[in-house]
């Protein structure tokens, strides 16, 4: 392949960096749940149909992960929605942070 | 306390419980006790002029030392520190003011010499979270763990508290159970 003849064509347009700005800007948060020795598996999954308004096997599919793999996100959006879907699991007693997805 | 009983429907639908003296006395006692740890905070951290001036309420932007009170007030995020600090300014308020709200609810609703307790279902919610809470917190005092045996060793000198915790989860269990179905 080195010695080939003819050049890979140079690209010819450069990511503007603006558009990249904006697609980190846009990257949606994730509202993260971490399992902790105390909070029971039935409560967390009824804080999660109650908050979110999840069918009970989602919101149990959702525990298990949190109970099986240590974490898991539990709800997905702009950062304003996530910040206050935190503060409700707060509320709630639930060990949960946001992160950018 | 033999569990919770659901009665009425609807908007007539209540949970229903009957708490001895001593267990109402022990609840009380505990919910009342995480309750002032909270307003503690608060208080640690007086309204300023502007404050007072605007009617915006900025909680401290640090974590507290305390590692009870760190469980109950947790950070936002991990990874960025200054929008942790941020964040916990804006919210801590209203969530000391919820948590607070809740213990409330429970001293209300159960009576100083125990008998029957009957909630409406947002009540329940609000004995959940501060039965949560209460076990939050003796959970990080007793240090319990996921695989926490029943009883403890009597050498142990947990053994004597570790016998509330369990009752105060099979509390909360069986409010869940009972309360589950009518949602």
């Amino acid at each position: 392949m080195e010695t080939m003849a003819v050049p890979l064509p140079a690209p010819t347009r450069q990511v503007d960096p603006v558009i990249a700005e904006d697609s980190v800007a846009d990257t949606p948060w994730q509202a993260i749940v971490w399992n902790d020795p105390v909070n029971l598996m039935s409560y967390v999954t009824y804080v999660l149909q109650k908050l979110f308004g999840y069918p009970e096997p989602q919101a149990t599919a959702l525990m298990l992960d949190v109970h099986h793999k240590g974490r898991a996100a539990v709800s997905s959006g702009d950062k304003d929605k996530i910040e206050t879907d935190v503060a409700k699991l707060h509320a709630a007693g639930l060990w949960a942070t946001m992160q950018r997805s | 306390m033999n569990g919770w009983k659901r009665s009425g429907r609807g908007v007539k639908a209540r949970l229903v419980a009957s708490l001895e003296v001593q267990e109402a006395a022990v609840l009380r006692g505990l919910i009342g006790e995480v309750r002032q740890m909270l307003t503690d905070r608060t208080d640690d951290n007086p309204a300023d002029e502007l404050t007072v001036l605007t009617g915006l309420r900025t909680g401290p932007s640090t974590r507290p030392d305390d590692r009870v009170l760190a469980r109950l007030l947790p950070d936002f995020t991990t990874e960025d520190a200054d929008l942790a600090a941020g964040l916990r300014c804006l919210h801590e308020p209203a969530l000391i003011e919820a948590k607070a709200a809740a213990a409330a609810t429970v001293l209300e609703t159960l009576p100083e010499s125990g008998g029957r307790v009957e909630l409406t279902p947002e009540q329940a919610d609000a004995w959940l979270a501060a039965l949560n809470d209460v076990r939050l917190a003796l959970g990080i005092v007793l240090d319990v763990s996921e695989d926490m045996p029943d009883e403890l060793p009597p050498e142990d000198p947990r053994a004597e508290h570790i016998g509330v915790y369990h009752w105060l989860t099979f509390v909360q269990d069986a409010l869940v159970q009972t309360l589950m179905p009518l949602r």
